[in-house]
């Protein structure tokens, strides 16, 4: 195997490959996938010259430890969490160097759930379907990382761009999603739809890369009866029969049978991706583009 | 035809039955080779067709109420075939809802010719339609934890084969062999929305017995 590789030391919660998914299958039922706050995704890819579609790794909550097989330049953004080579602080939201055989460690998340890893060159995984991404609803792609496993990482392209600091949101203190109505939001009852716009949920800690689940007041819904399989879109928030809304994120399913009451703006779905649970919700109407 | 907005990007079509769906969804598939139209995703399923990733959803969907849509165009490719064995663990609870004796089952369901009416689920499991209604049958009470990879179930109005081993609820009547999905083949999925597929019974053969009440009913 060539040197170009990194050896997982500590893989931590649930750290997977992503890149920007695979869209165009969704009616073979592959769901789109790809990594959840896309933004610091492409962000940490940007600091380190690399593609836009180069696959990255996404950590949740509890970061991981890499030991790089030859000198590599990374960038560690998204959620902020402690760096360290060789338990020497180093930089998050900037590319660093790192020397062969050093131990990369990326702590846990202080604020938010997700950190992106960019390594320079990208994993290069076998792709499925055109994407490297992870996909945790069909096991498409790698399978998650372990401790012992070797990734092979790409060749480094030269740096064309040298950042000191590269602002980034903060994870949501409060998540305010934008949302338009429907397609069935005529489901449901106007308290219902009241309550859905007016009052706060919370983030369930049972959320994951499928949906972002929350707790709070039941929806109640104005017709019983079961709705026909339909095809779903990411951000569409599905409420099964206990009322409690789902937000559909990157590894949803491609068809759904519980009704969607609206559909969160593409452009929020990072924040919901850095949500961490008990994290107040608040969902907002607003006209369609 | 109802066309109703789904977030700011896309569409969700509402129509009266599978038959319609399925229509529209060759109809927006040959335009959408045709160039005549630019949708990442168009996703068929029971009775909708959902289309994602729209440059302009509102004119589109002006344009859909107003347009006629043909029937669904013949197939020129040969259907599909899959071998089966009919030796599911639910084959007498299925035969027993027929109202038929427990051979019959495999012989009427591989007499019919299904058509794949959408997917879902997982990668390259196909919701496959052609049993008449009187052969619908319930989800089991309880979901099994694991069903075997190749397990060929009933639910409803369809008939589906599980690509991998998965929770399921469907009522198993057979298991075959065929790799409904393998990322290295090109196409990857065995059955995509319009395959046409006949299961082939093999190994012990389903008893030729006299011909019963009902008979190979279900044949197009």
């Amino acid at each position: 195997m060539s040197d170009r590789a990194v050896f997982v030391v500590r893989s931590g919660a649930l750290t997977t490959v992503q890149d920007r998914g695979r869209p165009g299958h969704a009616h073979l039922g592959v769901p789109r996938s790809g990594a959840l706050d896309a933004p610091a995704a492409a962000l940490v890819n940007r600091l380190v010259s690399n593609e836009p579609d180069a696959a990255v790794l996404e950590t949740t909550l509890s970061g991981c430890a890499l030991r790089p097989r030859s000198d590599m330049t990374v960038a560690v953004g998204g959620a902020p969490c402690r760096v360290t080579v060789d338990g020497r602080p180093a930089a998050w939201g900037a590319p660093v160097r790192v020397r062969a055989g050093t131990l990369l460690d990326i702590g846990p998340a202080v604020s938010g759930v997700r950190t992106y890893v960019a390594l320079a060159g990208g994993v290069i995984v076998e792709p499925v379907l055109g994407s490297r991404s992870t996909d945790l609803l069909s096991g498409l792609g790698p399978a998650p990382l372990t401790d012992g496993a070797v990734l092979p990482v790409g060749r480094e392209r030269v740096l064309h761009a040298r950042v000191d600091v590269a602002p980034q949101p903060a994870p949501p203190a409060e998540l305010v999603l934008r949302v338009t109505l429907g397609p069935r939001d005529d489901w449901f009852t106007p308290d219902a739809l009241r309550a859905f716009t007016s009052r706060t949920f919370q983030v369930s800690s049972a959320s994951n890369r499928i949906g972002l689940r929350t707790e709070g007041p039941a929806l109640e819904r104005a017709r019983s009866g079961e709705l026909a399989s339909e095809g779903m879109v990411m951000g569409a928030v599905q409420v099964p029969p206990a009322g409690r809304p789902v937000v559909f994120l990157a590894d949803h399913p491609t068809t759904g049978g519980y009704p969607v009451i609206g559909v969160v703006r593409a452009g929020d779905l990072a924040a919901a991706a850095q949500a961490v649970p008990g994290t107040p919700v608040r969902f907002v109407a607003v006209r369609r583009r | 035809m109802r066309v109703l907005p789904v977030g700011d990007d896309a569409l969700l079509v509402e129509l009266a039955s599978g038959a319609e769906a399925e229509a529209l969804h060759a109809e927006l598939l040959r335009r959408r080779s045709a160039g005549l139209l630019s949708a990442r995703e168009i996703v068929p399923a029971a009775r909708t067709v959902l289309l994602d990733g729209l440059t302009d959803p509102g004119r589109l969907a002006s344009e859909l109420a107003t347009s006629d849509v043909p029937p669904v165009p013949p197939r020129e490719q040969a259907a599909v075939e899959i071998p089966v064995r009919y030796d599911g663990p639910d084959l007498a609870e299925v035969a027993a809802l027929w109202g038929v004796p427990r051979e019959e089952v495999g012989r009427i369901h591989a007499d019919t010719e299904f058509r794949v009416a959408f997917c879902g689920f997982a990668p390259g499991f196909g919701y496959l339609t052609g049993l008449p209604p009187r052969y619908d049958v319930p989800r089991r009470a309880t979901p099994r934890t694991a069903v075997p990879a190749g397990s060929v179930g009933l639910a409803g109005p369809y008939t589906g084969v599980y690509p991998r081993s998965s929770p399921g609820g469907w009522q198993l009547i057979g298991s075959t062999e065929a790799v409904l999905w393998d990322h290295t083949r090109v196409p990857a999925a065995l059955l995509s929305p319009g395959t046409r597929v006949r299961f082939v019974p093999v190994g012990p053969a389903v008893p030729v017995g006299p011909v019963g009440p009902v008979g190979p009913v279900g044949t197009p």
